[in-house]
């Protein structure tokens, strides 16, 4: 069974071959009040953290918000790229994130479907 | 809700908004008392009496967003529906702790349902709260804390690729082992 003495290992390894970066900082946050999480947000989230290590993506950082407002359209997901508008995308499913991750996250190219505001 | 897991993770949602920094999660399964409880002690603001008595009607909430609450009320009315209750004991200033109770092996009373990503994403999510996961079944017990991963972790980030997919494993085969190594 995994112990806390295999995250010691992992994390000199990790260390050792100097993979360890902090910088860059891209968001992704999940709306997490009631609302979000009766409509999925746990799942989206789960998808979100899968696609993330699937893809090796170091500089990304999940986070989790309350409701905003707009119960109907969850699950809410932002994705925030420094010096870029805070994008909001709606009624997000888990099948929805690998797109939005690959496009938004990773490229820069905001899924203008799936968007429901934008925060500059 | 549909599973326990689903309102654990509401309850941490409240306990944040309350602007809490610590929060402790207990389940304990005692088989042979029949009984289910969750238990979740945050250190945020508290509730005066006044309020504590309101948060259990649905159109109580401290939100200006929208002027209903349901976390609390759906999650009353489960335990009530199980045999159980759930209380509340708020100090303002000091902090709320929530306790539920189920009849375990009430026809009614929700699944656990998916607890490993529910612990995975309060731990993932939160890197600023001090979480303390505490979960025993009769006689075995499992605990972690996210102040013991990252000072194990000594400045790696929780968010890296490779601990994510170690943090999945260890939560899921430690939790699996509670419940007799079934697949959960």
């Amino acid at each position: 069974m995994k112990t806390i003495e295999d995250l010691k290992r992992l994390r000199e390894q990790l260390k050792s071959q100097n993979n360890v970066r902090h910088e860059g900082g891209i968001q992704v946050i999940v709306g997490m009040g009631t609302c979000g999480i009766a409509a999925g947000a746990r799942q989206v989230m789960t998808a979100i953290l899968d696609e993330v290590a699937k893809r090796q993506l170091q500089t990304v950082k999940v986070g989790q918000t309350g409701c905003i407002g707009m119960c109907e359209k969850e699950v809410l997901v932002d994705v925030v790229r420094p010096g870029e508008p805070r994008i909001t995308y709606g009624r997000v499913t888990p099948a929805d994130v690998p797109r939005i991750i690959a496009d938004h996250v990773v490229n820069g190219r905001i899924v203008d479907e799936l968007a429901v505001g934008k925060i500059v | 809700m549909r599973e326990l897991s689903l309102h654990i993770l509401d309850l941490v949602q409240n306990a944040l908004e309350a602007g809490a920094t610590l929060v402790k999660l207990e389940i304990i399964e005692n088989f042979a008392a029949d009984v289910l409880t969750i238990r979740m002690s945050d250190n945020g603001r508290g509730m005066d009496e006044q309020l504590r008595q309101l948060v259990i009607d649905p159109f109580i909430t401290t939100r200006t967003t929208r002027r209903i609450g349901l976390g609390l009320p759906l999650m009353d009315m489960s335990s009530k529906r199980c045999g159980g209750y759930l209380t509340i004991d708020s100090t303002p200033g000091r902090g709320t702790i929530v306790e539920v109770k189920y009849q375990h092996s009430h026809l009614d009373r929700p699944p656990m349902g998916n607890l490993v990503e529910t612990i995975k994403t309060i731990l993932v999510a939160n890197p600023a709260l001090d979480f303390i996961y505490h979960h025993t079944i009769d006689d075995k017990t499992f605990s972690i804390s996210s102040q013991e991963l990252v000072d194990t972790l000594d400045g790696v980030p929780l968010t890296h690729p490779d601990i994510l997919t170690w943090l999945h494993g260890f939560l899921l085969e430690n939790i699996s082992n509670l419940y007799g190594g079934v697949n959960i």
